[in-house]
């Protein structure tokens, strides 16, 4: 079976973002790591791996700049076998489509059964990424995985969905986002990591796709940001000093917003 | 700008480190210390991904990292708020057998000690009578017609004793000899401590952090001849080639400590507010925490010479013991701010200050005072009258 993984380099999640305010992107010359909801997704690949499907081959793919490759090295000693690392000046700008764009012809040569993603990147944090994909290469796409089954020339996924879960059927080749409550992703050790280097790097440019440039990137965005804002702070904060009731005020109040029965 | 090609590493390391670490919050290292209990789980983690056997070369099983990454491994288990402390001797007390040992020896015990399975993270040098002083060791090992060992005597701050399946051990095997340099005479030996047989006993020294340390008494020790690591006599040498080693990994550790400290105490002075606003902005708790900063970046460059040289084989013996000085020195002004900064709440017990506050107390004297390091520098690199 061959997998590949959509991943993405973000900017550190724990640190404050900053948005450049002549480009109104965000700026990314800080820490920045491989996406923490594409480790779920690489996951449930390896567990694919060493449980039903031994000879599976797992793709780790990207569209990032030359210096994501320590993203996609981590994505390799979590379990990627090799990279496809779409590294173009003229991608940088894309929007969520352009970048759709991109993975989608870098996917399309792999020949690959299954495309997995994480639900969401902790940047642009759209959630849309799958269906895009899914879209452009004319495939079937299941979001929000919890589990993935692997059938004869399906997958069966269950969903989570508000009420439970939904559990779908799809056939392969398919695109399937995972939840983040699908797995608890290990973290590689040290052998892994340092391996990560040793193993096929693919880089590829615009060009090499026969993606014309003028179709990603900031020059073929479809979409443009008009204005950033800060969220409003919220106003209505209570703040309960304890004086040993703390725990039944609490409790009252989720009870009053019936987050609890 | 573009990491070059050692920060990408270093910062993949980091990473790496990191995420281990975060299994281990604050109440994980508050509840050993209560206890004084070691952390098993911890040190299992690390040995079995690897970190630990980070020094010992492929071939054997290991990491075949080199000693500047193995810096930044245990400086980011310090910076995450974790005690490399507790086995750091388990990444570097092999180097005597893999520079001095027999290949026997090589073969029978690196793939063990990189896998975690052999524990070698006790190391008898120091004894009760000769302190800093490692020439004037009493514990003596006397050859037998068979060319196998008994030794007899006394140890003392032998850490994680009681979490080691081997220890290193310096005893005399011959008085000074006329002709032979006075270092000469040492020797040093591998021991099984699986197989002691109620020859060595240890007794647990309480001390002020939770550090599982002890004092060892041996008492008819029979040691196979293929015990003795490299040489008989050359057993100083041997000791003093892996201190340098040592010197650079724990200031690495201090620069961990001393990050640690900064960042919690800038963090709580720019949120703190008393008397209206935050307590960062008042100079008076500011400026300590700038000062230890610009003192442990410094410190960390230090070790980074220390560990280039290390690695190109140069002399780097100022080097190291000036980044040990530097770096435990900076990590306790940092300690300090840090505490100051806090306030009464830096004692209590859930801020994990007052731990750190007590771990990194000791690099300052162990495993070498500061004082011996000044000394050398004296002396040594100054080329001033002996001052010990």
């Amino acid at each position: 079976m061959r997998i590949a993984i959509c991943v993405k380099e973000v900017p550190d999640p724990t640190a404050e973002k900053r948005i450049d305010e002549g480009t109104k992107r965000l700026v990314r010359s800080g820490e920045n790591t491989l996406n923490p909801y594409d480790r779920h997704a690489i996951e449930a690949a390896v567990r694919i791996k060493e449980g039903p499907a031994p000879d599976t081959e797992i793709t780790i793919v990207t569209v990032g700049p030359a210096t994501a490759t320590r993203s996609v090295d981590r994505a390799l000693a979590q379990g990627g076998d090799q990279s496809v690392h779409v590294a173009d000046d003229a991608a940088a700008g894309s929007d969520l489509l352009g970048t759709a764009r991109i993975l989608a012809a870098a996917l399309k040569r792999g020949g690959y059964d299954l495309i997995l993603l994480g639900q969401q990147a902790a940047d642009s944090e759209s959630y849309v990424m799958a269906g895009l994909v899914a879209e452009l290469l004319e495939l079937p796409c299941v979001t929000q995985a919890a589990s993935i089954e692997l059938g004869d020339g399906s997958v069966t996924v269950k969903r989570q969905v508000e009420s439970g879960y939904d559990t779908v059927k799809a056939t392969t080749p398919c695109v399937v986002s995972v939840s983040d409550a699908i797995n608890d992703p290990r973290y590689p050790p040290l052998p892994a990591i340092m391996g990560a280097k040793r193993k096929p790097h693919e880089v590829l440019t615009l060009a090499d796709l026969g993606i014309d440039a003028s179709t990603v990137g900031a020059a073929g965005a479809a979409t443009s940001v008009a204005a950033l804002s800060k969220p409003e702070g919220r106003g209505d904060t209570i703040v309960i000093e304890d004086d040993g009731s703390a725990a039944a005020q609490i409790l009252a109040f989720l009870v009053e917003k019936k987050v609890v029965a | 700008m573009a990491m070059t090609e050692t920060q990408e590493r270093e910062s993949m390391i980091r990473e790496g480190v990191a995420e281990l670490c975060k299994q281990f919050p604050g109440e994980y290292w508050r509840e050993l210390d209560r206890e004084q209990a070691y952390p098993t789980e911890f040190v299992r983690r690390l040995s079995e991904d690897g970190w630990l056997g980070a020094l010992i070369p492929e071939q054997y099983g290991g990491g075949g990292l080199s000693e500047s990454d193995a810096a930044i491994i245990l400086e980011e288990i310090n910076h995450q708020g974790c005690n490399a402390g507790a086995c750091h001797a388990q990444m570097y007390i092999m180097g005597t057998v893999l520079r001095h040992g027999s290949d026997e020896q090589k073969q029978q015990y690196l793939p063990g000690i990189a896998s975690g399975d052999i524990r070698l993270q006790a190391f008898g040098v120091t004894e009760p009578d000769a302190g800093s002083n490692t020439l004037a060791i009493r514990t003596r090992a006397v050859q037998q017609d068979d060319g196998s060992w008994v030794v007899d005597g006394q140890k003392i701050w032998t850490s994680r004793f009681f979490h080691s399946d081997m220890m290193l051990l310096l005893a005399r095997t011959s008085e000074p000899v006329e002709g032979k340099p006075k270092w000469w005479g040492l020797s040093t030996f591998l021991v099984d401590l699986r197989e002691a047989d109620g020859a060595i006993e240890a007794k647990e020294i309480r001390t002020m952090m939770n550090h599982a340390t002890c004092e060892v008494f041996i008492k008819n020790l029979k040691l196979p001849a293929e015990a003795l690591v490299g040489e008989e006599g050359m057993g100083f040498r041997y000791i003093l080639d892996g201190m340098n080693a040592e010197r650079i990994l724990i200031a690495a550790e201090c620069v961990g400590d001393g990050r640690w400290f900064i960042e919690k105490g800038a963090a709580y002075a720019s949120e703190r507010e008393v008397f209206g606003k935050k307590i960062g902005s008042n100079q008076g708790v500011q400026f300590p925490l700038a000062r230890a900063h610009a003192a442990v970046e410094a410190a960390d460059l230090m070790r980074r010479r220390a560990s280039e040289l290390f690695e190109a084989g140069e002399p780097c013996g100022a080097e190291g013991n000036m980044a040990k000085l530097l770096a435990s020195e900076a990590s306790w002004q940092a300690a300090n701010a840090c505490l100051d900064a806090h306030g009464g709440f830096g004692f209590a017990e859930e801020y994990d200050i007052e731990r750190k506050f007590r771990e990194t107390r000791l690099y300052m004297t162990a495993p070498i005072n500061n004082n011996l390091v000044l000394a050398f520098l004296g002396q040594h690199v100054l080329k001033m009258p002996r001052s010990y």
